[in-house]
């Protein structure tokens, strides 16, 4: 798995990766009461704020952790947002993407790094 | 470092894993470990523990009740004279605008009346009253005394066990009640739309007060976060942002806290500040209004958020001034102004969230029903 800055996660999936927020991300947040996810198909640029995400508190963004194109969005996310505080790293998963160019990952934290960035 | 005030129950807060946030100039708890959502369905389902010590209390003090009510009838437009021994009621200092400068809880306890006003205006409300009543009537704040709020349906079974006498109050009643040998001042109100009271303890004390409180299964610790949503949900003002200094009472839809006797042709009408604005305004209406509104969309649409009549439209009719997720109605709330034309319930106006339109409607509050004593 790999991690963002930004306390997003992603996880290959074949070509593709999952993409997720963090649980220290979730916790931070608080109670997710919205999501609005990108629209399948979409070509994004790394850093483009591609996901609007309100919590009980505030909205955020979150955004695109590399280039691609989004290939499936959690539909279940947006209809009960509170997915992504009871299971960040499974059902409350965001988005999937296909990378145009998979050396971006490469560039990403791995699990150790980002422990250490929130630590 | 933080020059932050701390209220008496400071160190339960941080005991309990309370998230401390500066709030009005004190060090205050936002949420606890259940989270603000878990907190708000908690508080309407069972009870809650708000500490609201942050809040000022006063006590205003004539050589009669009646000498210090009339005093305060100089500055508030409420009928503090009728009001009954050991009741309570909501009221407003206005300014010469007509404008509010804080709204506050007024309460008649026999030989004097007790004020509670909001913390962030506290100093200034204290100044103007002196400088308005003193020296005829004294102006004291209570310093040595925390102020606890115990809201929900379960709040009149938990305070009972304590002291049976908090069963027999009704809503706005107040009482000075036992709890473990202490005597509490008591109202049996709150700003959560539900049942329950608002305790004033001495601070020394304060913190096994609450303590006890939240030793029952049914109460939990519920934090500012939640006191927002909750207050939200049940249609209350927050005064800085619902209600301020230029907003007048009847934009605000709080004509209902000024009686008939302080009303034109009453016989102590007017003789506040702004009388004859607001007297106006109540006689001929406002040019715009404080309104309920239901996002259609299930994102929330919170302060600051423009409203204009149609999805093209280029002039604002408004604003909103307190929105969010209502964890009761399961949906974004909000309120705010527009103008008055399109203030009629059912209206379906447009809000403007992340540069996208998206509609409202004017909706009846509170959004969530009432659970008074009466």
């Amino acid at each position: 798995m790999k991690f963002t800055e930004e306390h997003e996660w992603l996880r290959a999936d074949g070509d593709d990766y999952v993409v997720g927020i963090t649980e220290h991300a979730t916790t931070q947040l608080g109670d997710l009461v919205f999501v609005e996810l990108p629209e399948v198909g979409t070509t994004v640029t790394k850093d483009e704020e591609i996901v609007v995400i309100e919590s009980v508190k505030a909205a955020s963004d979150i955004m695109a952790p590399v280039d691609g194109e989004i290939t499936e969005v959690n539909t279940a996310l947006a209809d009960d947002p509170s997915l992504a505080n009871s299971d960040p790293l499974g059902a409350g998963w965001f988005f999937k993407i296909k990378p145009s160019d998979a050396s971006q990952i490469d560039t990403l934290m791995d699990e150790a790094a980002y422990n250490a960035l929130i630590s | 470092m933080s020059d932050l005030k701390q209220t008496p129950l400071h160190a339960l807060h941080v005991a309990l894993g309370a998230k401390m946030v500066p709030f009005a100039g004190y060090d205050m708890p936002v949420q606890y470990e259940l989270g603000v959502m878990k907190e708000h369905l908690h508080a309407r389902a069972k009870a809650g523990l708000f500490d609201v010590s942050h809040m000022g209390q006063i006590i205003v003090r004539g050589t009669t009740y009646d000498a210090a009510a009339r005093g305060l009838e100089s500055l508030i437009p409420v009928d503090v004279l009728g009001l009954g021994k050991n009741r309570q009621r909501y009221g407003f200092f206005t300014n010469a605008d007509g404008g509010i400068e804080d709204d506050l809880m007024l309460a008649n306890r026999g030989d004097h009346v007790f004020v509670v006003v909001n913390a962030a205006c506290k100093d200034a409300d204290i100044a103007h009253m002196k400088a308005a009543l003193e020296p005829g009537v004294t102006v004291t704040e209570i310093t040595d005394r925390a102020l606890l709020a115990l809201q929900g349906p379960a709040a009149e079974g938990v305070l009972a066990a304590l002291d049976p006498r908090a069963a027999e109050m009704r809503f706005m009643d107040v009482a000075t009640l036992d709890l473990n040998g202490v005597e509490v001042w008591v109202s049996r109100s709150g700003y959560t739309g539900e049942d329950g009271y608002e305790i004033s303890a001495p601070m020394d004390v304060a913190e096994d007060i609450a303590k006890a409180l939240l030793d029952h299964s049914d109460v939990e610790a519920i934090g500012l976060g939640a006191r927002d949503s909750l207050r939200l949900e049940a249609g209350l003002c927050l005064y800085g942002h619902d209600i301020d200094a230029t907003t007048t009472p009847v934009e605000g839809g709080l004509t209902w806290a000024i009686q008939n006797v302080r009303r034109a042709g009453g016989d102590r009408e007017g003789g506040f500040p702004g009388a004859e604005k607001i007297l106006a305004e109540m006689d001929s209406g406002a040019a715009r209004k404080r309104v309920g509104l239901l996002p259609a969309g299930r994102a929330p649409m919170r302060e600051g958020v423009v409203l204009l009549v149609t999805e093209d439209a280029t002039d604002s009719i408004g604003t909103i001034t307190s929105g969010g997720f209502g964890p009761t109605v399961g949906g974004p709330v909000a309120m705010g102004y527009v103008t008055t034309e399109y203030a009629a319930l059912g209206t379906t106006i447009f809000g403007e969230l992340r540069g996208k339109r998206q509609p409202l409607t004017v909706a009846k509050m509170p959004f969530t029903s009432a659970n008074f004593k009466r």
